[in-house]
């Protein structure tokens, strides 16, 4: 038995668009960011709040074992999952120790922003980070989140070294990250990265977000194209997923 | 209906704009066999289906030949056809040429083939002499005249569980000709069908709503290995078929009881299984002794078709609409697929009329135990307010865990099939993984058939058919190619379809216009 608790904005037993295959998400409350485009804000505040609520791992795992003949697997995703790493660790673990569940992958769904160990934690259980790059240049990263991407560059080297990479995202904004230099440099930085990790370019949208993203351009088919392309001239393969 | 009437109705079939020349002969043909009367049944029986409690789907007053027919077109192809005089196939030309000619000769209720056979196990000793693109090309011309020449959606073909080139041809041609003939069903193996071909599957899914999925290994418990997967998700016997498709109309039933739900099952539904089962006789006497189908036909001569594998189906519909009634009855409102307590019901009404139908001994049934195999009944075209077989109503389905809890438990009851459509979002398109997980945890559960929806796709599935979602549109009297589009049209406003949420089902047989 396990009394950890998590602080869980919300759960959903079935999505198609949390990795590969249909997939049980958590989403944790808490973000280290405060991401202007961010399309879930109710889940940044690191504290209660009224939609979310404390969930122990005992509780989520007898949820999961419930729908498990019909997933591929488990995402923790936020909020930002390392906020609460002892949680996900504790819950990972036992879905892995569980025979009923240990057939499904675990992955994280996160803004990278976590200490080296925190990655060497979760490595023991699970199978791969999806992890945001927001954007290579630390000033336009600035502007995006609101902090400094070091431990995001950092945790994506740390995680391929560990075998842990599942992908890497761009969320495109055109004009703030699109721009050829930003690209040029963004794909040589993935092309050094040994293996290359798999790329995956997602577009900006307005749904969900606060007032002050509502003034930046929405990404279009062109703009994510465009972009495919011009990672695509520095070597870099990239997949655009609909955002 | 007198003389007179029957006059206005040859009148009315003859002048209607919005049939083709074939659909006008096929209504005159029904039109000329109700001049007759209908098999002899118990004051009881005829005054049940005069309310619609029973229905026969507008079959016809005589039958002359089997509802469903699944011809042994491997035997066929082995032996050639002395009927048609054409030898035994050789080449992939000529086994196609061979088939075609051989559909043109199946009799049927709608005038057209229910089944096409095991198309790739029937070609793939035909398929080693082409390269791919030559497979692909020649299996496309195939394809196009399947529904050119035999446009009714019902008409079905089946493949896999076995992964063969022309499985994964016939995916990629039905991908490529955006066409809702032939309805296709991919059998599913655990064991058998590996993930890539279901991937494949749902590939063409996504594209164009096909195939249907049945679950292989719950068929061969039931029915043995020849089986063949017809019309709307219907599994009889390959080289038999079904007599006849009678339904019990649970709605109807459940309005007729009183007093405790308790006692519906001990008490009024086995009087109407048995009114039921008398109707299901009387038709199947009148096919095997009085028109002499078995006596007189050439498939039945060349070992194609053997009364000895004909069994007959015994519909179910409106089960939601029965508990919720039955429910209030009892003042303890509940609403199938959302509260245990009216599953718990529904359940057990599907386990009953299961276990007396097994009981009712039927006539020309040897094939199946001498008894018909029950089947959930997805709906005709003219029903209002009726939930379509044991599905939750359109519109009201609760999440797809819930539901699939909810329709799983009655899908071991009806061998010879049961059409719950589960609509997945488009966002599936991206992720075709996760379709096959579901399709993969549903048969886990238990589940029999499984059929796909895509939000929004271009394919509108009515029952267990497919109209293109254009074709419902236009004007009520353009003439219409496929005969089932017109049953569509209906059905789509009827039971408001497109307004159901993600995760659905539904199905229907037969337009009773040209009928009654």
């Amino acid at each position: 038995m396990s009394a950890t608790r998590g602080l869980v904005a919300d759960v959903v037993r079935s999505s198609l668009v949390d990795g590969p295959g249909n997939r049980y998400v958590v989403f944790v409350q808490g973000c280290t960011f405060n991401c202007v485009a961010c399309h879930n804000p109710h889940t940044i505040p690191r504290r209660s709040t009224a939609s979310s609520c404390w969930r122990d791992v005992d509780e989520l795992v007898e949820d999961i074992a419930e729908v498990a003949p019909f997933l591929s697997g488990v995402t923790v995703s936020g909020g930002e999952a390392t906020s609460q790493w002892q949680f996900v660790c504790e819950l990972f673990g036992r879905l892995a120790g569980d025979p009923r569940t240990a057939h499904l992958g675990r992955l994280v769904d996160t803004n990278g922003d976590a200490e080296a160990f925190v990655w060497h934690e979760l490595a023991r259980w699970m199978d791969g980070a999806m992890v945001d790059l927001k954007a290579l240049d630390p000033e336009v990263h600035q502007t995006l989140t609101l902090r400094d991407n070091a431990r995001v560059l950092a945790s994506i080297e740390e995680l391929n070294w560990l075998g842990r990479l599942h992908e890497v995202r761009l969320l495109i904004v055109p004009e703030l990250n699109d721009t050829t230099e930003q690209l040029a440099a963004t794909a040589e930085w993935l092309a050094r990265l040994d293996p290359v990790p798999p790329v995956v370019v997602l577009g900006f949208r307005h749904e969900g977000t606060r007032p002050a993203a509502r003034h930046w351009t929405q990404a279009e088919p062109r703009h994510l194209d465009a972009v495919v392309d011009a990672l695509a001239a520095h070597g870099v393969a990239a997949t655009q997923r609909p955002g | 209906m007198g003389l007179d009437g029957h006059r206005s109705l040859v009148r009315s079939i003859v002048e209607d704009p919005s049939l083709t020349y074939r659909q006008r002969v096929h209504a005159l043909a029904l039109a000329s066999e109700n001049l007759l009367d209908p098999p002899p049944v118990s004051e009881a029986c005829t005054s049940a289906l005069d309310k619609g409690i029973i229905c026969d789907l507008f079959e016809g007053n005589a039958p002359y030949r089997p509802r469903y027919t699944l011809p042994d077109y491997e035997r066929a192809m082995r032996q050639g056809s002395r009927f048609l005089e054409l030898p035994a196939p050789q080449t992939f030309d000529e086994a196609t040429t061979f088939l075609l000619a051989l559909y043109g000769s199946v009799p049927s209720i709608t005038g057209y083939p229910v089944w096409f056979g095991n198309i790739d196990r029937l070609l793939a000793p035909f398929a080693a002499e082409l390269d791919d693109d030559e497979l692909h090309a020649r299996l496309r011309r195939f394809w196009v005249l399947l529904d050119r020449l035999f446009p009714d959606a019902f008409a079905h073909a089946n493949l896999g569980p076995g992964d063969d080139r022309v499985t994964r041809a016939a995916l990629a041609v039905h991908r490529d000709v955006h066409q809702v003939v032939p309805n296709l069903t991919l059998r599913v193996d655990p064991t058998l069908t590996p993930d890539d071909l279901l991937l494949d599957a749902m590939r063409t899914v996504a594209e164009v709503a096909q195939p249907h999925l049945v679950n292989h290994p719950m068929m061969v418990a039931d029915l043995g290995d020849d089986y063949g997967v017809v019309s709307c998700y219907n599994s009889l016997l390959v080289g038999g078929g079904a007599h006849t498709l009678v339904r019990l109309n649970l709605k109807e039933v459940a309005h007729r009881h009183a007093g405790p739900a308790a006692r519906f099952v001990t008490e009024t539904l086995p009087w109407y299984l048995e009114l039921t089962a008398e109707l299901i006789a009387a038709r199947i006497r009148h096919l095997v002794e009085e028109a002499r189908f078995f006596d007189h036909s050439w498939l039945v001569d060349e070992g194609l078709l053997r009364r000895d594998r004909f069994t007959a189906m015994f519909g179910l519909v409106g089960l939601a609409d029965c508990v919720e009634h039955l429910l209030d009855l009892d003042g303890a409102p509940g609403r199938y697929g959302h509260d245990d307590h009216a599953d718990s019901l529904a359940h057990d009404i599907v386990r009953t009329a299961h276990q007396l139908v097994d009981e009712l001994h039927l006539p020309y049934c040897d094939a199946t135990g001498g008894h018909a195999l029950l089947h959930s009944q997805a709906g005709l075209d003219s029903d209002l307010d009726l939930t379509p077989g044991t599905r939750v109503p359109a519109g009201a389905e609760p999440e797809l865990y819930r539901l699939i809890e909810a329709v799983a438990p009655n899908h071991r009851h009806f061998p010879s099939g049961v059409s719950d459509i589960v609509r997945l979002d488009e966002t599936v398109a991206d992720n075709l993984r996760a379709a096959v997980d579901i399709a993969r945890g549903a048969m886990r559960q238990g589940m029999r058939d499984v059929t796909f929806e895509v939000a929004n796709g271009e394919f509108v599935r009515i029952t267990g058919y497919l109209v293109r979602r254009s074709a419902l549109e236009p004007a009520a009297d353009d003439e219409v190619r496929h005969s089932s589009t017109v049953l569509g049209r209906g059905s789509f406003v009827h039971a408001h379809l497109d307004d159901r949420v993600a995760q659905r089902v539904r199905s229907h047989e037969r337009d009773p216009r040209s009928g009654r």
